[in-house]
């Protein structure tokens, strides 16, 4: 599964989390929501809402990489886990925070678009 | 540890020790998780007789074996310690994400012991465990401390705190989480105040381990599936709890006055659809729930403007209807007023019809109450009393420690309308005319709460004044829904999506590495309701079948308008339910398990107990 484009809608994010259970379980093959790679994040009390943040491909972390780790493929930017050295300057270019590190990996992760958490969000926050 | 984040946080207050332990494997496969654990481990590290509010009661914060998983609904927690509401066995589930937090960070129960000298809170990051000042927190609000604290920690944070009524060791004090959702009864709010303890804030980013990577899938994505696919999830998911009001007021199950009436003249105005239209703002739910039941709402009004999660059905019931409060601006207002300080809404609610009853009948006078008139569908009484009881002023401290120890100070026949089992306060659902819901409330383990078997249902489809077979369904139903409460999932995908039974084991077992039916499942739920009945019979000399009785306004006060208009219940009912249920049971004709049905439990080490204690 592929998907061209991935948007999302704030107003209708209930803050399960399935989205990033799914991309941590296709990817990773582990339980663990902090292996997904886009970001949930409650805006509470006020305005008492969730906000999402998706990589749109924008390629700004494949700009700074200063290894090339990061490479465009069919228009989405992939991470080539040899070339990744983990300066993380990607993680400080990407606008929207999604360049993502965990404690277990000295590489970098991010969204190739293969459109699982479209298929788990249970409300359509989530689309093409 | 498959399933399992596989260690034991045990902390120390009073010292500041901080004690890492396996959890034991056998803990596991004889109590899964949840409240099996708190059964457990209370009736094994407590001592008979001690003061819930005093050092030697311990306060657990325990996750389950489908809690954080890819499972539907596996954001459950639960906080269980000695009651302070009801002295005995005492504890309470809340949804959020807690539960998966302390999971990721590789716990499956923290166990708080002691008493720490000064306000504390307990940080969590992943290995990284220490206890930190709450100085700068004591004293705030639940909602804005928690606010508080996820500015200083980071939003990744989550975040357990109770408000100033846990402080005060007011016991009907709830743990808040998440915005909005407690662990609101048995008082484990007041527990955590006993101990000093205003926060636990918990970060974790570890893998949760399952033993069977590819039947585990294969099983969740059934059961996933099935609820996208369920038209019963819009219902839940637009309404939440607020849409059974139309239901319940239909079947004259609507807690109102007091429990004088199963029936709100308006309540269409504090219904579901009308609360969605008026107030709700977004839909927000519990860890990996699909079927979003909780709602968030903005309330602004010429007086006031405020953001409150819910109310939830049993809110609206007991703050609103039981109080005669037909407006779901007010309700929101009096459930905001309980969440910050750290009230059970329930308990709240309940205390408040019965104050304010009181006041009608000339049992208190505005000299109790700081000259305030109380009466019923007037929402600044609510708000007043819920002020009183968390500041502990004039009444509010008698109040604040629920209806059963205030009418035994009142007397003058309050005791007949203190609405209660067991110490504690009846839950959202009359019960004049629904015999498996009188005898769910009845036979408890915390008192009278009506998750363990919301039997009311069954009630409607078999016949409301029919007795037989009721016993047997409570028992069924306090099997089934417990061990929800033990796997650390919400019941609500089976009970009200449909989300069928046999579809749990293959998702338990892919997880665990277990190989049990649901027949063998529902075995540790029944280990785990004998053993919280054996707790109850180690603390109070006289515990037995009068303890089970419902309160006598449920007996002689007919019920005043409504669906069920002149419906009570007849003592005979009563006593023949209990037969049954004891019966059913294997317990003896006094409520007391029997040696054998311990034994056939694996409960071998509680008949020495008890047998050494002359209980049994």
């Amino acid at each position: 599964m592929t998907i061209k484009s991935l948007r999302a809608n704030d107003f209708l994010c209930t803050g399960c989390h399935l989205c990033q259970l799914a991309c941590a379980m296709c990817h990773f093959r582990e339980t663990n929501p902090k292996k997904g790679a886009l970001r949930i994040k409650g805006e509470f009390p006020s305005p008492g809402r969730f906000h999402i943040d998706v990589c749109d491909q924008c390629g700004d972390c494949a700009d700074v990489c200063p290894t090339d780790a990061i490479y465009k493929d069919n228009g989405i930017y992939k991470v080539d886990e040899e070339k990744c050295d983990y300066c993380l300057l990607c993680v400080d270019a990407c606008p929207y925070g999604v360049i993502f590190t965990h404690p277990s990996m000295n590489v970098i992760f991010k969204c190739d678009y293969c459109g699982v958490c479209v298929h788990y969000c249970p409300t359509g926050a989530l689309f093409e | 540890m498959n399933g399992y984040g596989g260690s034991v946080l045990r902390i120390n207050l009073s010292t500041g020790e901080i004690k890492k332990e396996p959890l034991d494997p056998q803990l596991a496969k004889d109590y899964f998780g949840g409240r099996g654990f708190a059964a457990n481990i209370l009736y094994k590290e407590l001592s008979a007789g001690i003061d819930p509010l005093g050092d030697e009661n311990k306060l657990l914060l325990i996750s389950g074996p489908l809690t954080g998983m890819f499972a539907p609904g596996g954001g459950k927690a639960t906080f269980a310690s000695k009651s302070p509401a009801t002295g005995s066995y005492g504890d309470s589930n809340v949804g959020g994400m807690i539960g998966a937090e302390i999971k990721y960070a590789g716990y499956d129960l923290i166990i708080f012991e002691g008493r720490a000298p000064k306000a504390t809170y307990l940080f969590i990051d992943d290995d990284q465990v220490e206890l930190r000042s709450a100085e700068p927190y004591w004293g705030k609000g639940a909602i804005t401390c928690e606010k508080a604290l996820k500015d200083e920690l980071g939003e990744d944070f989550q975040i357990a705190t109770i408000g100033p009524a846990g402080e005060r060791l007011i016991r009907i004090a709830c743990i808040h989480h998440d915005w909005g959702r407690q662990a609101g009864r048995t008082g484990v709010g007041a527990v955590m105040g006993s101990k000093n303890l205003k926060a636990i804030a918990v970060h974790g980013t570890k893998t949760v381990p399952v033993a069977d990577l590819k039947s585990y899938r294969k099983s969740y994505n059934k059961m996933f599936k099935f609820l996208k696919e369920s038209p019963a999830r819009k219902f839940w998911v637009d309404f939440g709890t607020p849409g059974v009001v139309e239901w319940v007021n239909e079947i004259g199950g609507f807690p109102t006055r007091n429990f004088s009436s199963g029936f709100l003249k308006g309540w269409e105005n504090i219904s579901g659809p009308k609360m969605r239209e008026a107030i709700v703002i977004t839909d927000k739910c519990c860890f990996a729930c699909p079927t979003a039941c909780g709602k968030y709402s903005h309330i602004k009004t010429e007086s006031r403007e405020f953001y409150v999660e819910g109310p939830e059905y049993e809110t609206i019931a007991m703050l609103g209807a039981d109080n005669g409060l037909d407006d779901i601006r007010d309700i929101a207002y009096a459930n905001y007023l309980c969440d910050e300080m750290g009230l059970d809404t329930i308990s709240a609610g309940n205390i408040a019809a019965f104050a304010i009853e009181c006041f009608e009948k000339g049992i208190i006078t505005e000299k109790d109450t700081g000259g305030v008139k109380l009466r019923f569908g007037d929402p600044e009484s609510v708000f007043h009393l819920i002020h009183l009881m968390a500041k502990k002023e004039n009444i509010g401290e008698l109040l604040s420690h629920g209806v059963k120890y205030a009418s035994e100070k009142l007397g003058q026949g309050s005791e007949k309308f203190a609405c209660h089992v067991k110490g504690l306060e009846i839950s959202g659902y009359e019960f004049h005319r629904a015999p498996a819901m009188a005898l769910a409330y009845m036979t408890c383990d915390i008192g009278a709460h009506h998750n363990r078997a919301w039997a009311i249902t069954y009630d409607i489809e078999v016949g409301r004044d029919k007795i037989e077979g009721k016993a047997q369904r409570v028992i069924e139903l306090q099997h089934i829904r417990p061990l929800f409460d033990i796997i650390g999932s919400c019941r609500l995908q089976w009970v009200e999506v449909g989300l069928p039974l046999e579809t749990y084991p293959p998702l338990f077992n892919a997880i665990t590495g277990f190989d049990l039916s649901w027949e063998d499942m529902l075995k540790v739920a029944e280990r785990v309701w004998n053993l919280t009945r054996c707790f109850w019979l180690r603390e109070h000399p006289d515990f037995g079948r009068s303890w089970d009785k419902p309160p006598d306004r449920f007996l002689e006060a007919p019920i005043t308008n409504g669906p069920t208009k002149g419906a009570k219940m007849s003592p005979a009912d009563v006593e023949r339910l209990l037969d049954d249920y004891y019966r059913l049971r294997g317990w003896n004709s006094n409520g007391i398990p029997t040696e054998g049905k311990l034994k056939e439990l694996g409960l071998e080490w509680v008949v020495e107990d008890l047998k050494k204690r002359g209980r049994i």
